[in-house]
């Protein structure tokens, strides 16, 4: 039997984790809702986010060690541009991928993601290489001590600014106009268009939105984990599998999805064994697939045409 | 205000509207009428942009506007309250009415959109009891009038309302052609697209009569009602009237 400080600890781990998770799927969440695309690139920009905002803060190797950048400019600046590379790559995945082919099936849209996914891993291995970077926690300091659990700093910023960015993305979409836009156009965009809003714009600003959230998420949890090219794949999956679990079209649901799933995660490798993180993720997934796939592309269709029928 | 001239509108290689013409003149009420699937939602979809004619212009407020899109046209002053309400049913009755004025935000500022909300709230007080309430939870004569006003907060000259009596109780589809006569008395130009053609008769100065996507026949309203082979046809009993 674990003790409880392990297993305080265990499911500490988690939450910070899933914080990320819950994040991504929310980016997902957004997209799915507004342009009914799932897009496979969310776990891109996080690592895109991340290894700017790294690049810009602080001292790394780039092209194999040919170059060194040593630019150290302060944290928030360093992070602001990251998530604009990210937001700016959003924007043009949309513009270039996602907006010609708005016509094409939900599925050849997905591959349009999965493709855009796979170009941007290549040019992020083509700047930094297989290396894995770190980027310094946020501030210095020992860890708190809670319940004889370890809750590092870090951790705390990273569910700190979790909640911060869930209730402005919640607050956003409740007050501001263009957040109510966005919620109508996924309720109805047949309608919405008849009120003077242009899908295409909005389309736009989910995925710029969401390619932001998810540079967020990567910056904040850098100083956690390592971030290695690749990583992104992962987290894309792990964002999906956390927004299945919240019911597909739930930023609610998406962001308990998430935390759920990092909690399972967590006492999985721990209890069972570290190879068993990802399993159970995917074991999750597999089941969820089974039961709902099938059934949400077709729900879509459906509500799709009635939409046009107008 | 409205010309519509020789459209001919697809649906794929499914020609549903046939070189339809019709006008509306500025202050008018013209009723479209036909049975289900004679193209009358076709052809409001056509003038309000969701759909593109094949051939044919529609000119508003002597504007070309065939083709523009829907998003686009409604800054130009013509609102289309859809078939079947559409209302954003997630959206509280207030996010509703604002998002109707959606297209007026930067052009005349939140005041007056408020001041327009309120008198909204003035035509249609069951809305102002609800306004906090999810669109969706309304009862169906309560989301058509939703509609209706979130239509109206555009502040349109012109108004295209597709079959808004269509499933409500009697004494709703009453309520909604009292409100109808109303908004003519203020100024608003209407085209409506009914089933329930004794009603729209009622209320109209001018109608037209739509069959397989042709205009069969037009005239005064007076005129029509009185037209024998259309009472045969639309005008026979109750239930021929809710077609
Ligand atoms: N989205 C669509 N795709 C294909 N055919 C359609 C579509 N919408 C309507 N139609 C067809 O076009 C014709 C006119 O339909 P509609 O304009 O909805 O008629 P109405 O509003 O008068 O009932 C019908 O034959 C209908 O089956
Ligand atoms: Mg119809």
């Amino acid at each position: 039997m674990p003790s409880s400080e392990q297993l305080a600890q265990l499911i500490l781990s988690g939450i910070t984790q899933g914080s990320i998770y819950a994040l991504i799927a929310l980016g997902f969440v957004t997209i799915y809702n507004v342009t009914g695309v799932i897009n496979f690139s969310q776990g891109e920009f996080a690592v895109i986010g991340a290894f700017v905002a790294i690049t810009l803060s602080q001292k790394v190797l780039l092209w194999h060690g040919q170059m060194t950048a040593s630019l150290e400019w302060p944290l928030p600046v360093a992070a602001l541009i990251g998530v604009a590379a990210a937001v700016l790559i959003g924007v043009l995945l949309y513009r270039l991928g996602i907006q010609p082919s708005r016509n094409a099936s939900p599925l050849s849209q997905i591959v349009v993601t999965i493709g855009a996914s796979i170009a941007l891993r290549g040019l992020v291995l083509l700047a930094w290489g297989t290396d894995p970077y770190r980027l310094t926690p946020f501030t210095e300091g020992p860890p708190f001590d809670l319940m004889g659990a370890i809750l590092t700093r870090q951790s705390v910023w990273v569910m700190g600014l979790t909640v911060v960015f869930v209730v402005s993305l919640f607050l956003f979409f409740k007050y501001t106009l263009i957040g109510k836009a966005l919620r109508a156009s996924s309720a109805n965009p047949g309608a919405a268009r008849l009120m003077g809003i242009n899908p295409q714009w909005m389309g736009l600003i989910a995925f710029a939105l969401s390619a932001g959230l998810s540079a967020l998420a990567g910056i904040v949890v850098a100083p956690v984990t390592f971030m290695t090219f690749d990583r992104g794949l992962m987290l894309s999956l792990k964002g999906f599998v956390a927004m299945i679990m919240g019911g597909l079209t739930d930023p609610v649901g998406a962001v308990v999805g998430g935390l759920i799933l990092g909690v399972v995660e967590s006492l999985a490798a721990g209890l069972i064994s570290s190879g068993y993180r990802d399993a159970f993720t995917f074991a999750i997934l597999v089941v969820v697939l089974l039961v709902r796939l099938g059934g949400f592309i077709k729900g879509r269709k459906g509500e799709a045409l009635e939409r046009a029928g107008l | 205000m409205l010309k519509v001239d020789g459209i001919s509108t697809f649906y794929g290689h499914i020609r549903a509207l046939n070189h339809v013409s019709l006008d509306v003149n500025d202050g008018e009420i013209v009723t479209l009428i036909g049975a289900n699937g004679a193209g009358k939602t076709t052809l409001l979809n056509t003038i309000s942009g969701m759909l593109h004619p094949k051939n044919g212009d529609v000119v508003f407020d002597s504007k070309k506007i065939s083709r523009m899109r829907a998003e686009q046209i409604v800054r130009l002053g013509m609102s289309h309250v859809p078939e079947r309400r559409q209302v954003f049913g997630s959206l509280t009755v207030l996010e509703n009415l604002t998002l109707g004025a959606y297209c007026r935000v930067s052009r005349d500022g939140w005041k007056a959109i408020y001041q327009d909300i309120e008198k909204v709230f003035g035509l249609f007080a069951i809305l102002e009891k609800r306004k906090e309430q999810l669109a969706g939870t309304l009862s169906g004569g309560e989301q058509q009038m939703l509609a209706v006003a979130r239509g109206l907060m555009a502040k349109p000259k012109l108004m295209l309302l597709d079959e808004p009596s269509l499933g409500l109780a009697p004494l709703i589809v009453q309520e909604i052609f009292r409100i109808i006569t109303e908004l003519r008395k203020s100024g608003t130009t209407i085209l409506l697209v009914e089933q329930n053609a004794r009603a729209a008769l009622r209320v109209a100065d001018r109608g037209y009569v739509l069959e397989n996507g042709h205009v069969v026949m037009s005239g005064k309203a007076a005129e029509l009602t009185a037209d024998e082979q259309l009472q045969k046809a639309y005008l026979g009993g109750r239930s021929n009237g809710k077609g």
